[in-house]
């Protein structure tokens, strides 16, 4: 049980290795940036092309990366105490099949980046909308129905995706695999992100105490002074929004959302207070470092960062679950 | 001191389109302990879930404590009735201690912390029932009875005025339900009301001074235990023949 302290703590250290990771993805990269040098350019002092290649590129990047590993992270955990189910993810309810079906929709023909990004934020609220709408129809709400509706809508929305896929041209579909893996390298604007993380936290951790409760079941929250419909409500419309603009951002980057969060439990424990902000800065900086990467460890060459972040979540991940069941026995 | 605790006027509760309790005035006072008795499916769950204020009625009102339920909010209604549901399941892991305090949420804040007299209440709570030291134990290792107890303890946390007890008795062993009904009864005697769904009738006129019986076909029967806990009701609400065994210190039915 961690005391306001000791969250206090956790917070300030994962802030911390959040700076440390976009500062070294600001530093890494073709093109070597010094310290001092990264120190005089982010003041404002102009270093040419280093400048350049740090405020234009490479600081977007970063900064959207951040936001986007941060808001899959936040989704994933609040879907989790949503359906109270271990193995959902943000994707699991169909907001990033939604989007995705935007998204190449958007790319077969031929439209700018503005317009795919447009289509795969209507898509992910397509998908968002319609699993909200069925699932709530006789208003009952329940866990079960909520799921199978998103799991289907889920599944219509791939066989979308891999229809476009089997009849787009062959040279388009390198850069729809890479939307649909995860890819950062489009990132101009990492703002709207980065605002609707901060404020997304900001709107989630008044509820956090009230999300432990809803956790452990909707009756026993009930009986404990929860609102629980209400509350239910307002965790799907966030956990959406946040995968939705996610996914807008930088494709449909995959395990951040699933894994993430369990790290963060492994870790800290399943108090939502401290959960929620510190799997916002454990996933911005996993995405952080894996974007990093994968635009290095084969340079010139990019990979997608998603083939990473499952590359780097798994073995982690199987490690902590395995050191946990050697406490109880 | 003379507000019921728990109050319904003409209260209905129906499941699925049935009504299984039709029109029931009832009064529980400070200090009363009352046992809910009937079939199973004949609706005790859900009257107590109804009267807890988790449920609609399909008519007439249930107050807690003067609040009519229906227009009270949960919060205010937590701080004053406790509501202990049949098991649940914990997806997620989590200690002992950890759950206990969950039972201070109605009494902290929203940006409050648990305190170190919420800690001390809990781990006081966690003793009552027999759970000293399980503090930092995974709640997913417990056995049935041991989660039952935890469940109970939790409800003690929260330190409600009316204890709503869905079947407090069910996994545990005789010792503990014994315990349990005890701890029950001294709640009771410090001014707390209970209100039980039981299964051993022979329990419910041991321990409780009052009883419900539900007959599942709407009617009802409400008063003390000593007047209405008799074979011949008990052969009605159960549908089977069950006769009362003499010469025990307490009152025993078995069925024929």
């Amino acid at each position: 049980m961690p005391t306001r302290r000791r969250a206090l703590l956790v917070i300030l250290m994962l802030a911390l290795l959040a700076a440390a990771s976009i500062v070294l993805s600001l530093a890494v990269g073709s093109l070597a940036v010094s310290p001092a040098q990264l120190g005089a350019i982010l003041t404002g002092e102009d270093v040419g092309l280093a400048g350049e290649v740090v405020r234009g590129l490479r600081l977007p990047r970063a900064l959207g990366a951040f936001a986007c590993g941060g808001l899959l992270a936040l989704a994933g955990a609040l879907m989790q105490v949503l359906l109270r189910n271990p193995l959902a993810d943000p994707y699991v309810l169909g907001i990033s099949g939604g989007a995705a079906v935007g998204a190449l929709t958007a790319m077969m023909a031929g439209l700018a980046l503005a317009f795919i990004n447009l289509a795969a934020f209507a898509g992910a609220f397509a998908a968002m909308v319609l699993v909200f709408g069925l699932a709530h129809g006789d208003s009952s709400w329940t866990r079960t129905r909520l799921l199978l509706t998103g799991v289907i809508v889920a599944a219509g929305c791939g066989a979308g995706v891999a229809l476009i896929l089997s009849i787009a041209p062959e040279q388009k579909l390198r850069s729809m695999l890479f939307w649909l893996m995860g890819d950062a390298s489009h990132i101009t604007n990492p703002w709207p992100a980065l605002a609707i993380l901060a404020l997304g936290l900001a709107a989630v951790l008044p509820f956090a105490r009230e999300l432990n409760l809803l956790a452990r079941g909707d009756v026993l929250a009930g009986s404990l002074g929860v609102v629980v419909p209400r509350l239910k409500r307002v965790v799907y419309v966030l956990a959406s929004l946040f995968t939705a603009v996610a996914v807008t951002t930088a494709g449909s980057i995959g395990f951040i959302g699933l894994v993430v969060p369990h790290l963060v439990r492994l870790a800290v424990g399943n108090d939502q207070r401290l959960l929620l902000p510190a799997a916002a800065l454990a996933g911005g900086s996993l995405l952080v470092l894996a974007d990093t990467l994968a635009r290095t460890v084969v340079a010139p060459q990019q990979l997608p960062v998603g083939v990473l972040t499952a590359l780097l979540g798994v073995p982690v991940f199987l490690f902590l679950l395995s050191r946990q069941s050697g406490r109880h026995a | 001191m003379n507000t019921p605790l728990l109050e319904t006027a003409a209260l209905d509760v129906a499941i699925g389109g049935h009504t299984v309790c039709r029109s029931l005035d009832w009064r529980v006072m400070p200090g009363e302990s009352w046992a809910i008795l009937g079939r199973n499916g004949a609706g005790k769950s859900t009257l107590l879930s109804t009267v807890a204020g988790l449920r609609e009625a399909a008519g007439g009102t249930a107050s807690i404590a003067g609040m009519l339920v229906a227009a009270t909010p949960p919060r205010e209604l937590a701080r004053v009735r406790g509501y202990l549901p049949q098991r649940s399941h914990d997806p997620f892991a989590s200690t002992v201690l950890e759950t206990v305090l969950v039972g201070r949420h109605p009494h902290l804040g929203r940006w409050d912390w648990e305190s170190r007299a919420d800690r001390r209440i809990a781990e006081q709570a966690l003793a009552e029932v027999g759970l000293a030291g399980f503090e930092e134990r995974d709640v997913q290792t417990l056995s049935g009875g041991e989660r039952q107890r935890l469940g109970f303890a939790l409800l003690l946390a929260q330190a409600p005025r009316l204890f709503l007890l869905d079947e407090p008795l069910a996994h545990l062993d005789l010792n503990h339900q014994v315990g349990q009904m005890e701890l029950l009864a001294k709640r009771a005697a410090a001014g707390a009301a209970i209100v039980a769904v039981l299964h051993e009738p022979g329990f419910a006129a041991r321990y409780c001074r009052h009883a419900l019986l539900l007959f599942g076909d709407g009617s009802w029967l409400a008063g003390a235990t000593a007047d209405i806990v008799t074979a011949e009701n008990l052969t009605r609400l159960y549908g089977h023949p069950m006769r009362l065994l003499t010469g025990a210190p307490h009152p025993v039915f078995i069925p024929e």
